[in-house]
């Protein structure tokens, strides 16, 4: 097991490094001088030359990238031009309501997915497995900012039941808090759920076809236990690798859903950022991200390497 | 078939063979429903693309406030937006936007990462650099790298291409490089190495066709998937900037005045949804058709080789 851990932490330093080189081009390919550009037309040559030279813009460039990244690697992301601030703590400020509505449409997806994912499977061809099947082929279709605006549409313009816009932190009371995120969690936890509703299904039917299923059904256990005490466990972890793959894309497509809910999240401080010509933040937002979404798989690979000992011996 | 005497009956022979293979292939296409239907939305939506402009007299940017936010009706019939534009005439030409898009982001990545993936397959050293390369794109999630690229680069449409093509090559190369790691390994490919063909002949004649089919059907995904990001960078505000429409800077306005004009949601909303599941629905029957072997009754394979970008 621990050969197998520090294999899989090593085999990450390469990806890091692609990432971090990545990030530190962004700036690099604007067209024409950054500093010009984050300064935008009005400005004179002399302060686009010393902005040129605080940020370090005038040495050679991989000196640049290895100073850029001897401070990321210290926790230094720089500092946001715009706000004055680090950016790490720009980030920090931000981050609370991006992972709060990415924790809830993940919770969402999960009701939804998994139950209806057994059923279907346990149903296959019927006419429930079909209706649930072609409902998750659209919502697959769907992107989650457009489920959005429609819910926004129907539920807080027409009917008014929920707050449209806006954000409330934990610290207002659960209820308070959960109100603003309801419509932008549901949005991004429904299309996800037709995702993990189909995985669920084809795994569900996989470990269905299995010798020892016939055995419990022999034994003449109840269906109800068939089904969730032994098929589900072991088509489960299958599950979890996609519940983990898709949590990174929850929490980017919660930077895309915050926009639309006015919620003040990493997105909106992104998106601001670019208004404001404000790479740091971009860089640092992006940089942050990704450093989530490659440890949460990390994760799921370490736990699914605990729980399942084939994955240790098979992966290379 | 009649006894082979001659070269004129081996090549009737092979012209009826190709005959048969034909009307078999035809109905194989006819008895797949997923597959008709996503042609037949994508002939739909490419019609109203390059045909759309004959059927309205507006002009997409010709403003009259006095009929601002008209609801669907006789005059507009699809309504008309903040600027008193006609939304239909809009929405003509943000599909030609959004098509153009997405079949130019498909195209490139497809051949980027087609080029990629057959030499990262047949050389080691370039695998292992190209492959960490990729590895390393496809760690950042995929809307945020198109962001980030949008800021530095300004928007645009041929922006948004190169952008999201940056963004989707990996994916293409990475599982055209799984497929042809395994035809690599084949007999045949042994068999014309040993007779001294070189590499460029062996990857481009030999490889190459075999992945076509699976290309074909990667690229359709990535189409429906450009046709996604380029909605929602639009709709940000870092995609097709105005006064040019796009579905998604259509919604961006439409989001304004949501509790007025609640056709400037739905419409371009539904446009995109369709679009894309015509796409997915090519996919999945293009990657069936492709492969003979996949029967209805078992659990589908995984059509799409990567992930969900919005």
């Amino acid at each position: 097991m621990l050969a197998y851990v520090v294999k899989r932490i090593l085999s990450l330093i390469p990806v890091l490094f692609v990432v971090t080189l990545v990030i530190f081009f962004i700036i690099h390919i604007t067209p024409g001088d950054p500093a010009a550009t984050i300064l935008g037309l009005e400005a004179s040559p002399q302060d686009i030359q010393q902005l040129s030279h605080e940020l370090g813009l005038d040495k050679p460039i991989q000196e640049q990238y290895v100073h850029w990244l001897s401070n990321v690697l210290q926790g230094d992301l720089g500092d946001s031009i715009f706000m004055k601030q680090p950016v790490l703590q720009a980030i920090q400020e931000h981050m609370g309501p991006t992972l709060s509505l990415a924790i809830l449409a993940q919770l969402f997806a999960l009701i939804l997915s998994i139950p209806f994912g057994v059923i279907a499977a346990y149903k296959r061809g019927t006419f429930t497995d079909v209706t649930l099947m072609g409902l998750s082929l659209v919502g697959t279709a769907i992107p989650s900012f457009l489920l959005g605006l429609f819910f926004m549409l129907v539920i807080g313009v027409r009917l008014e039941w929920l707050p449209v816009a806006g954000y409330e932190p934990l610290s207002a009371g659960l209820w308070t808090h959960l109100r603003y995120l309801i419509l932008p969690g549901l949005s991004l936890g429904i299309i996800q759920a037709a995702l993990i509703t189909r995985m669920t299904r084809s795994s569900m039917l996989e470990v269905l076809n299995l010798n020892f299923i016939k055995t419990a059904r022999a034994k003449g256990l109840k269906e109800k236990k068939v089904l969730l005490k032994h098929a589900f466990r072991n088509a489960f972890l299958p599950i979890l690798t996609i519940v983990g793959q898709t949590f990174g894309s929850l929490v980017t497509g919660a930077v895309v859903v915050e926009s639309i809910f006015t919620i003040p999240g990493l997105g909106q401080l992104i998106l601001n950022s670019i208004v404001r010509r404000d790479f740091a933040v971009i860089q640092g937002v992006v940089l942050v991200v990704t450093l989530i979404v490659i440890g949460i798989n990390l994760l799921i690979d370490l736990l699914y390497g605990a729980v399942d000992p084939r994955v240790r011996l098979d992966r290379k | 078939m009649s006894t082979i005497r001659s070269r004129e009956d081996l090549l009737a022979l092979r012209k009826q063979l190709q005959r048969e293979q034909r009307t078999l292939r035809k109905r194989r296409f006819l008895s797949q429903p997923a597959l008709l239907i996503g042609v037949g939305l994508l002939i739909l939506l490419l019609a109203l693309a390059l045909l759309g402009p004959l059927l309205t007299s507006y002009s997409p940017n010709e403003m009259k406030i006095v009929e601002r936010l008209k609801p669907p009706g006789a005059n507009h019939l699809l309504g008309t937006d903040e600027f008193g534009r006609d939304l239909f005439t809009r929405m003509i030409y943000g599909a030609q936007v959004s098509m153009s898009v997405g079949l130019a982001v498909a195209v490139i990545s497809s051949t980027f990462g087609l080029i990629i993936g057959l030499y990262a397959s047949y050389y080691r050293t370039l695998d292992h650099i190209l492959m960490r390369i990729c590895d390393g794109l496809v760690a950042i999630p995929a809307i945020l790298l198109a962001i980030a690229l949008m800021s530095a680069l300004g928007a645009s449409a041929v922006n948004v291409i190169t952008a999201l093509s940056i963004v989707f090559t990996p994916n293409i190369a990475r599982v055209v490089r799984s497929r042809a790691l395994v035809i690599r390994e084949q007999t045949y490919i042994e068999a014309i190495r040993s007779q001294g063909a070189g590499a460029t002949r062996i990857i481009w004649r030999h490889i190459a066709p075999n992945i076509l089919s699976l290309l074909l059907v990667q690229a359709t995904f990535v189409f429906a998937e450009a046709i996604i990001s380029e909605a929602a960078l639009s709709f940000l505000g870092v995609g097709i900037p105005a006064p040019a429409a796009s579905w998604g800077n259509i919604l961006q306005a439409g989001k304004l005045v949501i509790y007025k004009a609640w056709w400037m949601v739905v419409f371009p909303g539904t446009a995109i949804i369709v679009s894309v599941l015509a796409l997915n629905l090519l996919g999945d029957g293009l990657r069936d058709f492709g492969d003979p072997h996949i029967k209805a009754k078992r659990p589908r394979r995984k059509g799409k080789l990567f992930g969900k970008t919005v």
